[in-house]
């Protein structure tokens, strides 16, 4: 760029020429110059302002933009940056200890309805009728006719059904995925598993979520995407189950009792090997809770965990162990039973005639309340209650169960001296079949405590010390000869050494006022193979009743124990456990297939 | 002169990288729609396992075993495993040897042996 002079030479000269001053000129021009230099400046402000507008109002309208589409847009999983396991989002199934399934995952389909698409209500209505006949035709055809812009019609279809109601043709009519909770064994472990309900609903989907048992108390473990799909070991072994299950079924009907409940756990780790609760219920279609009468008469009630009753003369094994632990007494000590005995109004009888002195031994063969009431008073309540309170009898099973704490026993508010007595005999203080079972459990393993677990273990627990091993041996050795010559003689099953002891209760009233005559709850507690227990099998029998003879017959003895003996000569193969062919004759297998 | 080159060098890099980045693009959403569509594929395998294995557990039901085992009880006289099932490895008899072929067989009898009676 060539600058203009301010003070050009030929104006200047002419300027003088004319008298003129030619700082004017210069003025001027330097006026003019500041002039353009402004104005360039200014422009080019402008322009970049203008940039800059534009700038920021493409921005704008970019996130505008991008707002509204995010906005518009149906979320979408991230999927390239998620990790893990995207596919399987669904309920972990649950399967039993050798992996064989008990609940699992079923896609089907909801059926509902949009009226206002429908070209034909009141047919349609008809035509579900016919499918589904359960469905109410006047009330379809009320809420197909009148404003409602969605109606759920079913919540569950199979392929056929789905089919058939695609058939009928109707727009009206829609399908949403839906995920089904199937237990394929039916009602088999039917109170252990619990059911699984609806949550929150929506076309495209609905929550599963479990509404008792294990499904229950392990809800959000089995919903945990984190898992994977990782199924839920049980403790259960399912063909164990389902025959201790058909044994017990067979055996209530027989005894004519109104409920029964088997537990049969591992006497080391605590695991629950089955635990049946009859009657029973499918839970694929779990029944209603019971709105009056007797919760204890539902299916859907656990006797074997929920159920606390006096369990009887199972209880005096307690009291003549810890008496030996104490050396209060060893099996030979001579006790005086002669009857009756008298505490101030009360008065303990024997259900038989008993000699005047028996050996302790013999006080649990005979199973004399009279003898148990004596050696319980030389121990003490507060012994006594410490004692059992230790094998866990006094509170709620830890078992997996969103039952288990309504298990709570009953124990006497004040353990006096006739508590004390009458508890030694098991009655004054209840407690379920599954309490026991883990308290046979661990006074007999070797004298360690056992918490009852329904899920898969190896472990064997290393509970705190109840008793010596060597009282242990004792007891059993007792348990042995009840079977071998006592009370429970039907429930010796060759081979396979069972010993146990027998309790029949007498039901309380329900009124509150005394016992029933004719009513009683008969418990087998047992463990096999009696030298070195592995398993111990708790039945009981609500109201049982042998008809065979002159007069009904209600004792252990005849009702609760040939059925615990058919289950341990049904379930102790199954287990794995060899017979201990003591003097059969070897010629003869029975061949079990071709 | 050189300013002019490099300027014409940048300006290729810049096209060069945009052509890869184009091209990565591309591959990345190609993988993208790779793993989605193997996703469904895994998610529709899955499904269908999951009905083969609840549809086995249903057929396996101890329920229906019995009942079947009770029907075919002629065919294979299936029991319920009991402690009889189990025996001692001495019980067991060795299997027989064949017996070898009677090559000079001697009449015993006086009685000749009749077409429709078995001999034996």
């Amino acid at each position: 760029m060539i600058r203009t002079p301010l003070r050009p030479l030929a104006r200047i000269l002419k300027a003088r020429e004319k008298g003129e001053d030619p700082g004017a000129i210069a003025a001027e021009n330097l006026r003019l110059r500041h002039e353009a230099i402004a104005d360039k400046s200014r422009a080019r402000a402008e322009g970049r302002l203008l940039v800059l507008g534009a700038f920021f109002a493409v921005a704008f309208i970019a996130i505008g933009l991008r707002m509204g589409t995010i906005a518009n847009s149906m979320p979408e999983e991230p999927r390239t940056a998620a990790t893990g396991n995207p596919i399987i989002g669904q309920r972990a199934d649950i399967v039993d200890r050798n992996g064989r399934i008990l609940a699992t995952n079923l896609e089907t389909h909801s059926l509902y309805a949009q009226p206002q698409h429908m070209i034909d209500p009141i047919r349609a209505a008809q035509e579900l009728k016919a499918i589904f006949p359960e469905l109410n035709e006047e009330r379809m055809v009320k809420d197909f006719t009148g404003k409602r812009k969605f109606v759920w019609i079913r919540r569950q279809l199979s392929p056929e059904q789905m089919q058939q109601v695609h058939d009928i043709g109707s727009p009206g009519l829609l399908f949403g995925p839906r995920e089904m909770r199937l237990y394929p064994n039916g009602p088999i472990a039917s109170h252990v598993l619990g059911g699984a309900s609806y949550g929150r609903e929506d076309v495209a989907s609905a929550e599963v979520i479990g509404v008792a048992g294990i499904e229950r108390r392990f809800d959000s473990l089995l919903r945990d995407p984190a898992n994977e799909g990782k199924p839920l070991e049980l403790s259960l072994d399912l063909t164990v189950q389902a025959a201790t299950e058909e044994v017990l079924d067979g055996g209530m009907k027989l005894m004519n009792a109104k409920g029964a409940a088997a537990v049969l756990m591992d006497v080391h780790t605590g695991e629950v090997i089955a635990m049946a609760s009859l009657p029973d219920f499918d839970p694929n279609n779990r029944p209603q809770v019971l709105l009056k009468g007797d919760q204890s008469d539902s299916p859907l009630f656990n006797r074997a965990v929920q159920g606390v009753y006096e369990l009887g003369s199972t209880f005096k094994i307690f009291a003549v162990a810890q008496a030996m632990e104490l050396g209060l007494v060893n099996p030979q000590t001579m006790i005086d039973t002669k009857g009756p005995l008298t505490w101030g109004r009360f008065r303990i009888r024997d259900s038989h005639h008993m000699p005047a002195t028996l050996s302790v031994e013999d006080v649990i063969a005979e199973s004399s309340n009279v003898g148990t009431g004596r050696i319980a008073m030389q121990i003490g309540g507060d012994r006594q209650s410490k004692f059992l309170a230790s094998l866990g009898l006094t509170e709620a099973t830890q078992v997996e169960l969103s039952e288990a704490p309504s298990g709570q026993p009953l124990t006497p508010k004040k353990w006096s001296e006739i508590s004390t007595m009458t508890i030694s005999f098991g009655h004054g203080i209840s407690d379920s079949p599954l309490h026991l079972a883990a308290a046979y459990a661990s006074l007999l393993n070797g004298g360690t405590r056992v918490m009852p677990t329904l899920l898969k273990t190896k472990v064997v627990q290393q509970g705190a010390r109840v008793v010596s091993e060597d009282t242990s041996a004792k007891a059993r050795h007792m348990l042995r000869r009840v079977v071998e010559e006592g009370t429970a003689s039907m429930g010796d099953v060759p081979g396979y050494e069972v010993g146990g002891k027998t309790g029949t209760a007498d039901k309380p009233r329900t009124d509150g006022r005394g016992y029933y005559d004719d009513k009683v709850i008969a418990t087998f507690a047992s463990i096999f193979p009696a030298d070195d227990p592995k398993y111990v099998l708790i039945v009981t029998l609500d109201e049982p009743s042998e008809n065979s003879g002159d007069k009904p017959r209600r004792t252990a003895g005849w009702t609760a124990v040939p059925v615990a003996a058919e289950m341990i000569r049904r379930v102790a193969p199954l287990l794995g456990l060899r017979p201990q062919l003591e003097t059969t004759d070897l010629a003869s297998v029975t061949l079990t297939s071709n | 002169m050189m300013r002019a080159v490099m300027y014409v060098a940048a300006a290729l890099t810049v096209m060069g990288l945009a052509f890869w980045a184009y091209q990565e693009n591309y591959r990345t959403q190609q993988s993208i729609s790779q793993v989605r569509r193997l996703h469904a594929q895994i998610g529709d395998a899955h499904e269908r396992l999951g009905m083969l294995r609840a549809e086995w557990a249903y057929l396996n039901r101890p329920d229906r075993l019995i009942d079947l085992a009770e029907i075919n009880f002629d065919r294979l006289g299936l029991l319920p495993l009991s402690p009889e099932a189990f025996g001692e490895i001495e019980t067991i008899v060795y299997p027989l040897p064949d017996i070898l072929p009677i090559t000079n067989p001697i009449d015993i009898n006086s009685i000749p042996p009749s077409d429709e009676e078995d001999p034996l």
